[in-house]
């Protein structure tokens, strides 16, 4: 083991650590948003929405994401088409292709988990609601909103640390992110074990911060009132 | 185009076959190594020993905490020089070659049964306590207890959750290319780079991988049926 | 019942380990990546081929030794030669000092300089600088075509491999938007799609992507660069113990080069000499 280099390369690699952050943080809103609308389709009794939800869903998870990267960034942009029409404004930059990749693949994950949170609110709880006089709106906020977070949040946890670890990916379209910058290291010190090491730890405590969050999030949830 | 997946020395047709028997081959020893593994662990989890809790509470954190990626990449650069180092201790100085497909079995094995503890621990702990005392009341040695009793009804409880792991553990597979096994992810990879037709190749290996997706999900759907005969639910 | 026994053989089959002992030479085993066309690449059955391959074979055959070969990512390529997982790297590697460090090498077998490209009908392409940029030269001509580079690459994005020669050398003397591929079909790809503005590396590569449907929009720019750290021409890498096989190829290195078999598959693989 070479401890020094670690050490220097620890301060280089954490360099990549607002990358990583930005990434996680914007696929994850722009996934959220597209998750709830996603689920909804996925529940609706009209086929004409629920079947594309399901195939999207099914096809998301039932390939890798490193697939779904490579289709989008290099697929993609094989055809002149796509590089004049208006979608090029995304698909150009490595970033975006990244953001884009994590986003369809947290909202496909996230869907799933959200429809499951709203299953877990029985009729019963409704019915109630609507016999007290309550509207729609109303019930939504005061009841199934609050169940469906409770019992999505522990799920919804686990999505998140797989979105930080799936930003490793995105290294392979040239964005320097914590793992792109290892990999840089790697390859002028060839010292491949202790550089992936340094890199695995930051993702370690920066998992480790999002659970205790989580959990945090949790308590607040079950004891107080949103 | 299309000649581009034709069968034969000019087509990429029967590499891709292939790339894909490679991947099912790798991803099943994964889950097995991972379930092996899993049932360690669930176990040490389940003991009373502080420090096979630790272990096995370093292990998952560790495992579920660090990208697939940084794992595969650690035990293919590490995983080798580890090897050579135990052999020197033997006396052998020679080089220990581990294959693509070992170094491969051995990664995702060990992402995997990280999530294969969970699920294990999660079904052994589901088996009613009742079960364990009424084994006892009638005499029955530990052995055959955890084989006649407790193994049926874990296999039979974890399996819905050995079968989203197998999702994953296909997925994670795609990763291993980077150590250079020949599997879908990375012959469409090769292909798409030599003919420079990335968008054939990629939606060529994405049905190939919905192909084993559906396949499995008939074949553990079919296995929890079979397991669940003859079995009640207790409650509702 | 039978298809388990098949998997299960067919399993123990791959998970067998591989042994080899060092110090004996009648079993080369060759090192290279697969994604360097026309250097060494991987065709439509799968198998490893290009100008490297067929001379391996020949270099082999002059040393009496049976040649295997192995292929490796580029990025590990080196780690990889050093655990001795073969013997030898012939991947269109340049012998640079800062390699030497870690690896020795044979002596070069072809030469080849560096060179930028781009998208016809970049304004890139109205560059005019000199013909040559020869790096070991201190010129102040030195300095001033690599000011003419700097000026019109300037906030560019330039797309160089990983670990190359081309890398260090957009690090040492550009100021640019680097962007760096794992690989250079994928790099290739990114310049025709105009992901990158231009890219950099050793011109023969270029030139076989050019001749592909997809690469027909990209054209040569700058000078031809070499020298200094981008190295004394590609040659063999082996590790630095092994100085017995680095004789052994230094001398079949020189016999094909002197009858003319480097530049017979050179002129089959490139369309053009680059024996050394």
């Amino acid at each position: 083991m070479r401890f020094e280099l670690m050490y220097e390369s620890f301060f280089e690699i954490i360099k990549g650590v607002p990358l990583t952050l930005e990434v996680v943080f914007l696929s994850t809103i722009f996934g959220l948003v597209l998750a709830v609308g996603v689920a909804l389709m996925r529940v609706s009794k009209n086929k004409f929405f629920s079947n594309p939800a399901y195939y999207f869903i099914y096809t998301i998870r039932g390939t890798p994401l490193l697939l779904q990267l490579f289709f989008i960034y290099y697929g993609l942009a094989q055809f002149t088409f796509i590089r004049e029409s208006f979608l090029w404004y995304v698909l150009e930059s490595p970033l975006f292709c990244g953001i884009l990749t994590l986003t369809l693949s947290t909202a496909a994950y996230s869907a799933e988990i959200i429809r499951g949170g709203m299953q877990s609110v029985s009729p019963g709880y409704i019915e109630a609601g609507s016999s007290m006089g309550m509207s729609k709106m109303l019930r939504l906020r005061k009841i199934i909103l609050p169940i469906t977070i409770r019992q999505a949040l522990p799920a919804y946890g686990n999505e998140l640390i797989l979105m930080v670890k799936a930003t490793s990916l995105i290294s392979i379209v040239t964005l320097m992110e914590i793992t792109g910058i290892a990999r840089t290291i790697i390859s002028k010190t060839y010292a491949p074990v202790e550089i992936f090491i340094v890199a695995g730890s930051i993702y370690l405590f920066i998992n480790f911060v999002i659970t205790r969050f989580i959990k945090y999030a949790e308590h607040k949830v079950n004891h107080g009132s949103i | 185009m299309l000649e581009l997946i034709t069968f034969g020395d000019t087509g990429w047709g029967d590499e891709l076959l292939l790339g894909m028997i490679m991947t099912i081959m790798v991803s099943t020893s994964s889950l097995a190594f991972g379930l092996v593994i899993g049932t360690l662990f669930a176990s040490f989890k389940l003991s009373n020993s502080l420090i096979l809790r630790a272990i096995a509470e370093f292990y998952t954190t560790v495992v579920r905490g660090v990208p697939e990626l940084l794992v595969i990449y650690l035990l293919f650069f590490g995983g080798g020089s580890a090897v050579m180092y135990i052999a020197k201790i033997f006396g052998y100085m020679g080089y220990i070659e581990l294959s693509p497909f070992t170094i491969g079995t051995i990664a995702v094995g060990s992402i995997s049964g990280a999530y294969s503890t969970e699920v294990i621990r999660g079904a052994i702990l589901a088996v009613p306590k009742g079960q364990f005392e009424a084994a006892k009341t009638l005499g029955m040695k530990k052995s055959i207890m955890s084989l006649k009793i407790i193994f049926p009804q874990v296999a039979r409880l974890a399996l819905p959750g050995i079968g989203n792991v197998w999702q994953v553990t296909l997925k994670d597979t795609a990763l291993i290319s980077v150590t250079g096994l020949v599997e879908i992810m990375r012959q469409s990879k090769i292909a798409a780079g030599s003919t420079h037709e990335p968008f054939l190749f990629y939606t060529v290996a994405i049905f190939l991988y919905l192909f084993i997706t559906s396949i499995s999900y008939q074949f553990f759907n079919r296995a929890e049926s079979k397991f669940s005969k003859g079995f009640v639910r207790e409650s509702s | 019942m039978r298809i388990i026994k098949v998997f299960t053989t067919l399993l123990i089959t791959l998970s067998l380990s591989s042994f080899a002992l060092a110090g004996d030479w009648s079993k080369i085993r060759v090192g290279t990546e697969g994604a360097y066309e026309p250097w060494n690449y991987t065709n439509a059955a799968g198998e490893l081929v290009g100008a490297e391959l067929d001379l391996a074979r020949d270099l082999c055959a002059r040393m009496g030794a049976d040649c295997e070969f192995v292929q490796q990512d580029w990025d590990g390529i080196i780690p990889a030669l050093v655990q001795g997982k073969y013997d030898v790297i012939m991947a269109g590697m340049s012998i640079t000092e800062e390699r030497m460090k870690t690896i020795s090498f044979s002596s070069a077998y072809m030469t080849e300089p560096a060179k930028m490209s781009t998208i016809k009908g970049s304004p890139l392409t109205t560059l005019s600088t000199a013909k040559n940029l020869n790096l070991d030269d201190d010129s102040a001509a030195t300095k001033g075509t690599i000011g003419t580079l700097n000026a019109a690459l300037k906030g560019l994005r330039l797309g160089v491999t990983a670990a190359t020669i081309h890398e260090d050398f957009a690090n040492t003397y550009l100021d640019v938007d680097l962007k760096i591929y794992p690989t250079q079909d994928e790099m290739n790809l990114d310049l025709s799609a105009g992901r990158i503005d231009a890219a950099l590396s050793d011109s023969g590569t270029i030139e076989a992507y050019m001749g592909t449907p997809s690469g027909a929009n990209v054209t040569f720019f700058g000078p031809n660069i070499f020298g200094g750290l981008l190295g004394e021409g590609v040659g063999a890498g082996i590790r630095q113990g092994d100085s017995d096989l680095k004789a052994m190829f230094d001398k079949a290195i020189a016999e094909a080069a002197a009858d003319g078999t480097i530049s017979r598959i050179s002129m089959q693989y490139f369309g053009k000499d680059l024996a050394p």
